[in-house]
């Protein structure tokens, strides 16, 4: 550097600059200051809150995790009484967030793409009242959304002892919706594994089909194939096992209907107000996915003979899904999120169980910090699962 | 130059505030700010509510207010901050208001354990459940399997269970934040019971399209001592508020009324020249104005007077004084003497 620059009279220049002209060792200083005041931020915020707490004697620690609850919970997949522990409680939470972010998920993705399908229909009634349907769900906030459904359920439906009953066994009233199931039998458990097999099966014959497809040009109707083992096969255990039929049919008994399965109307309301309202966002995400791809792709294709079928399954779809996908999973994430305003409809997810846990032990903090957790776990898992699928679905150049 | 000037006036300020910083720091502040913050219910009629006109009534607010005429000598100084069950402690712990006055129930872990002191209780209170009538129960014990409405965040929530627990019944929780809200859906039936405080229980059937269609149901399932708070730290404002709600119930006692104050003055009875402040030093003890207790009762009321015009029997709650009657007429009121 210095050989570059004229002779000079005064002093000589030194053969390195000093360190605060040197660009690299400059960076180097600048990193460790943010460092050290991220780093005494975060202490003294935390000394802070700790010195508070002390001060005002209010409790800390996760301690309480393993007291007991005593509270009740109105639904729960697994086991609950008000004698288990907070930590059942919140485990009771969650998983009911991740049934209604699941089933939601996969709802809004179906009725999502059907309406984007439907928006760029050729019949002008269809393309319109789909496009009515996105305006509207929208611009309609979630939480008005899900009050409206909750109200409905509420309002609309008889009380118990009046219950609708449309078909044999199920019955509908202000308590939700209540069905019959097959009463618990040795043969259902043999009938789900062997499903199971059926579908693990169909999957590598399906990989063996397009391998000879590839070789021999002969297609092999893998999928057709296992659609009919997964129903015949399962049915055929049934009807070994002497084709059991009895049922648990719900029956009106004190105040409420007993046996059966009880969907709840807060669990319909949270439902149904997420799927519609985020399926509105994701039918625009599949149209603008679909018309991403190229006219001239399309007209290519039916030029060499495909089916329309073939032609949205081999030539649109697989370039589509590269542009859907990523915003796709932000609308995912947003469900998810959104489902903590169950709390506002008696739904019990995850922050409801929380809030109440935090009002009987006072300790906001600890579970302020279990609710950012749990939600953040979702979002990352649902991220990885997305970007994995993003990455698979990647234009592969050859 | 400019800045040489500011600091001195910075500097002078502070040595006054530090100069006048001699009372504790939760009174200093309310002082300086010239009213009180106080959290109150908002959506439970009788106890903490803005009427038509948006004027904030209730036996809670009255609290506030008699707190605010100790202090101010003025009870419109108060300002409300309508609160969930959820909300209330952190509001409290946060600074965000000085006074909760929004009927929360005394207990041995919300004392220890959420850094904050309750003093004289208002209202005794137990809990209970309001039923339909064309349910046909007439106890609280018949409730086996029922679908119950309830708070969340409440000590309410956990007394229903354990009540259900104990006469080994089923519950179905319907569990909704907003007071209004939950209301409203079990007066569309969702819930075959709703539970909570009894008088709350009046208060959510007064506002019931057809309240003579509901019954709330002889048992009470708890003691609910009703009582405002204040933070920890400020013992000076903890015993203001405290003393401020027994001068309520000690003006009843001695039978002075908002109406009779100012004769009151010039009674002869020394306990209650020494309640009005005409022998001075219950004031200079608190820290207060000698004619606090006057101002309080002047344009409050006494507890009978505050009772009657929020809750009481000639109001749509319609309750009786019970446990809430002067310990002279065998309910709990009692103050302690003023001297």
């Amino acid at each position: 550097m210095s050989d570059n620059l004229p002779p000079s009279t005064e002093a000589p220049m030194p053969s390195k600059p000093p360190f605060w002209r040197d660009e690299e060792k400059r960076a180097i200083v600048f990193q460790v200051v943010a460092l050290l005041v991220v780093g005494l931020v975060s202490y003294y915020l935390y000394s802070n809150t700790q010195a508070n707490l002390e001060r005002q004697s209010i409790a800390t620690g996760f301690g309480f995790l393993d007291k007991e609850a005593s509270f009740e919970i109105g639904e729960s997949i697994i086991e609950y009484s008000a004698a288990d522990t907070y930590l059942r409680a919140l485990a009771v939470g969650a998983l009911n967030t991740l049934k209604v972010s699941l089933i939601g998920v996969v709802l809004t993705i179906i009725l999502g793409t059907l309406i984007g399908i439907a928006r760029l229909s050729s019949n002008w009634l269809i393309s319109r009242l789909s496009a009515l349907y996105i305006e509207v769900m929208q611009n309609i906030p979630v939480l008005l959304q899900l009050f409206f459904w909750y109200a409905i359920f509420y309002e609309a439906f008889p009380p118990p002892r009046q219950a609708l009953n449309p078909i044999d066994g199920v019955f509908l009233c202000n308590r939700g919706m209540i069905f019959g199931v097959p009463e618990a039998h040795a043969a259902h458990p043999v009938m789900g594994w062997v499903f199971l097999v059926v579908l693990i099966a169909g999957y590598f014959l399906n990989r063996w089909g397009h391998k000879r497809q590839d070789l021999t040009g002969q297609s092999f109707p893998a999928l057709r194939i296992t659609a009919a083992a997964a129903i015949l096969l399962p049915g055929l255990v049934w009807l070994l096992y002497g084709a059991p039929t009895a049922m648990d049919i719900p029956a009106l008994r004190g105040f409420n209907f007993q046996g059966g399965v009880t969907v709840s109307p807060e669990f319909s309301a949270l439902l149904l107000g997420l799927v519609i309202y985020t399926s509105a966002f994701v039918a625009e995400i599949v149209r603008a996915g679909i018309q991403s791809v190229g006219k001239g792709q399309i007209e290519a294709a039916m030029a060499i003979g495909l089916r329309p079928g073939k032609v949205l399954q081999l030539v649109v779809l697989p370039q589509a899904l590269r542009v859907i996908i990523p915003p796709l999973t932000s609308q995912m994430l947003n469900l998810t999120k959104n489902s903590s305003l169950a709390i506002a409809i008696g739904y019990a997810d995850f922050v409801a169980v929380t809030n109440t846990m935090i009002n009987q032990t006072g300790q906001a903090i600890e579970g302020v910090a279990l609710i950012m957790l749990v939600f953040l776990f979702f979002s990352l898992s649902t991220s990885l699962f997305m970007n994995w699928y993003n990455k698979k679905m990647k234009l592969v150049e050859r | 130059m400019k800045f040489v000037k500011l600091m001195a006036v910075a500097v002078c300020a502070t040595m006054l505030m530090v100069g006048f910083a001699h009372a504790g720091k939760d009174l200093d502040a309310v002082k300086k700010k010239g009213y009180i913050q106080a959290g109150v219910n908002g959506g439970v009629f009788g106890f903490g509510m803005p009427d038509e006109k948006g004027v904030w009534k209730g036996l809670d607010v009255d609290t506030a207010r008699a707190v605010a005429a100790a202090i101010f000598g003025d009870a419109d100084k108060v300002k409300y901050t309508p609160l969930t069950a959820q909300q209330r402690f952190t509001a409290l712990q946060s600074g965000e208001i000085d006074l909760l006055t929004r009927n929360a129930t005394r207990t041995l872990s919300r004392e220890t354990q959420l850094g904050l002191n309750f003093v004289q209780v208002n209202y005794y209170d137990g809990q209970g459940f309001m039923v339909p009538k064309n349910l046909g129960v007439k106890s609280a014990k018949e409730l086996d399997g029922a679908t119950v409405c309830v708070l969340p965040g409440t000590t309410t929530e956990q007394n229903a269970a354990d009540f259900f627990r104990t006469n080994n019944m089923k519950m179905n929780p319907v569990v909704i934040e907003s007071t209004s809200e939950l209301a409203k859906t079990f007066f569309a039936g969702r819930c075959d019971v709703i539970t909570s405080d009894a008088s709350q229980l009046a208060g959510t059937r007064a506002i019931a399209p057809k309240p003579s269609d509901y019954e709330i149901l002889p048992e009470l399932i708890s003691k609910e001592p009703l009582a405002p708070a204040v933070r920890h730290g400020d013992d000076q404002f903890f015993d203001i508020v405290n003393f401020t709600v027994l001068a309520l119930i000690n003006a009843e006692e001695l039978g002075i009324t908002s109406k009779n104050v100012d004769e009151m003055l010039k009674s002869k009875n020394p306990v209650i020249q020494r309640f009005l402040g005409v022998t001075e030093g219950n004031g200079k003890a608190l820290g207060l104005d000698e004619k606090w207790a006057y101002n309080v009762i002047k344009q409050v009321g006494n507890y009978g007077e505050v009772f009657e015009r929020n809750v009481g029997v000639n109001t749509k709650l319609g309750l009786e004084r019970g446990l809430n009657a002067l310990w002279t007429d065998g309910g709990l009121m009692y103050a302690p003497p003023f001297k």
